[in-house]
């Protein structure tokens, strides 16, 4: 069925969808009417969920840490001070290994406050073991809540599922919900890898030692590093395993295709754009009025960018003369993480250094900052005519 | 490195003796029971067992009379502190003979001297 509604909607139909059980969330704006959906949803009878109210976003997540230790399918969502609130849980969901599914509703961090988009909420939580997926629109928002569970159940790693505060979250725009029949084909009942037992009593998540120890088995338990390690094994392996998801939601559904990058107009591209989220849309229109003009260009998406594609985004970009990377983040004292994050791969894989191509990063839309397709237009042409340009670039700076 | 099942990707631990190892090695006084003062051991009865209910580490035996086990004992004291006749007392672990400590090294014992 094709619906026209808002973002946060899509997100909480999602959820209905892939019958999450336990929903404990704290409202923050701009992620608060997707809670409000999703507990209207309960309060209708529309939803068989348990849904918390708690008094912060800690505990929210503290409280779906505790559910998916039960067995329990959940789910939270929040935005910027929120999601840093719940800093200390994030890390912990992923060390216990708890398939948890969260939308990030962006928005830039305080201070000072400021409750409009960027991303600087959820590029601060990258390197916290958590799979990190970016929606483009309201079709990936829905799809990709289901495809969020699909992937976090399998691999026991919590997954992020991000898009854009007020761009994506308020703006309306047509989408196809999902049909019952179809969800069900594609994601299973949740079968949990481990779930507390009354009959069988355990402590999770105990003191680990520095190094390797017996158990009271006598089996040898693993220590801190050997658990670390495997968490980051096994995020390494879930850049496959999220193609093969994306595989077989395309089966059943009939769309997506790369669950990756999104390429756009790249094939024969000397210029390629990268960046998160609704603004590689937004940079779509961009290609399409320097095409006009003549310049190859093209832009490519990052859709997962935990784990980081970075075999596939050095294929992606290898043939380009130059990449320019624009973001809506700052890792503060450098650059924005993206940039590094990309120029760290084309390192690592390019095979004839000597061919690679100049990597210029840029900032753009902090704070909510308006991004102006114009502007962009005019800052990419600069960029490629080889204009010297201060690092990191911030486009649309009023100073 | 060869066991990467769920149950080893993350640290779970059974109720058991000796999880965390054997901790009785991180003891630097020992309690010590004197039968003489200790209510369950003097009347022969069960009785008292407020060791047994206040020992964090379910150390020591709802038995006539109570037995601490040292391979797991770390030593808090919290026995000899809410002991109502002041039947257990801390004695330092350097001053204790070596022979009857189940934690120190013999030559026909478990763990040989090196």
């Amino acid at each position: 069925m094709h619906i026209i509604e808002n973002g946060n909607v899509a997100a909480a139909l999602g959820v209905k969808l892939a019958g999450a059980q336990v929903i404990a969330a704290y409202p923050i704006t701009p992620q608060t009417p997707l809670t409000e959906k999703l507990s209207e949803f309960i309060e209708a009878g529309e939803m068989k969920a348990q849904y918390v109210p708690v008094e912060s976003e800690h505990s929210a997540l503290a409280a779906c840490i505790a559910a998916s230790s039960a067995g329990a399918r959940a789910f939270t969502a929040t935005s910027a001070n929120g999601l840093l609130y719940m800093h200390e849980q994030i890390h912990w969901a992923a060390g216990a290994r708890l398939p948890i599914v969260m939308c990030v509703v962006n928005r830039a961090v305080g201070a000072p406050w400021c409750i409009w988009n960027d991303h600087q909420d959820s590029i601060s939580q990258r390197d916290t073991g958590w799979i990190q997926m970016y929606a483009c629109d309201h079709q990936q928002i829905i799809d990709g809540v289901l495809k969020a569970f699909a992937i976090a159940e399998a691999t026991s790693i919590p997954v992020m599922l991000c898009y854009d505060g007020y761009l994506l979250s308020h703006t309306y725009m047509p989408f196809e919900v999902p049909e019952e029949e179809s969800v069900a084909r594609f994601l299973m009942p949740f079968k949990p890898s481990y779930a507390l037992d009354p009959a069988d009593p355990a402590n999770l998540n105990t003191v680990t030692l520095p190094d390797v120890r017996m158990d009271v088995t006598g089996e040898m338990a693993h220590g801190y590093m050997e658990i670390r390690y495997l968490l980051q094994e096994d995020l390494r392996g879930a850049l496959a395993f999220a193609q093969q998801t994306e595989d077989r939601f395309k089966e059943v559904f009939g769309r997506g295709g790369d669950a990756l990058l999104e390429p756009y107009r790249c094939d024969d591209a000397e210029y390629v754009v990268v960046g998160l989220g609704s603004l590689t849309y937004q940079l779509r229109d961009v290609v399409e009025i320097l095409r006009g003009e003549g310049i190859k260009i093209g832009v490519l998406g990052v859709r997962l960018y935990r784990p980081f594609p970075d075999e596939a985004v050095t294929e992606a970009l290898k043939n380009a003369l130059g990449v320019i990377v624009i973001e809506k983040a700052v890792s503060y004292g450098y650059e924005g993480a993206l940039v590094s994050d990309l120029k760290s791969a084309l390192y690592e894989h390019l095979k004839d250094k000597s061919r690679a191509p100049y990597v210029r990063g840029m900032i753009a839309g902090i704070g909510g900052r308006d991004i102006r397709t114009a502007e962009l237009a005019t800052t990419l042409r600069a960029a490629i005519a080889g204009a010297p340009v201060e690092l990191p670039n911030w486009i649309g700076i009023k100073l | 490195m060869g066991t990467r099942g769920y149950r080893y990707k993350t640290s779970h631990s059974q109720s058991g003796p000796g999880d965390g190892g054997r901790t009785g090695s991180w003891r630097v006084q020992r309690p010590v029971l004197n039968t003489e003062l200790c209510t369950p051991a003097k009347r022969g009865a069960e009785a008292c067992f407020i060791c047994w209910l206040y020992c964090p580490d379910c150390v020591i035996s709802r038995t006539i009379p109570p037995v601490i086990d040292y391979e797991y004992c770390k030593g808090c004291a919290i026995c000899a502190e809410e002991c109502p006749t002041k039947a257990i007392t801390m004695v330092d672990e350097a001053d204790h003979q070596a022979d009857d400590d189940p934690q120190a090294c013999s030559p026909e014992g478990p763990r040989p001297c090196t």
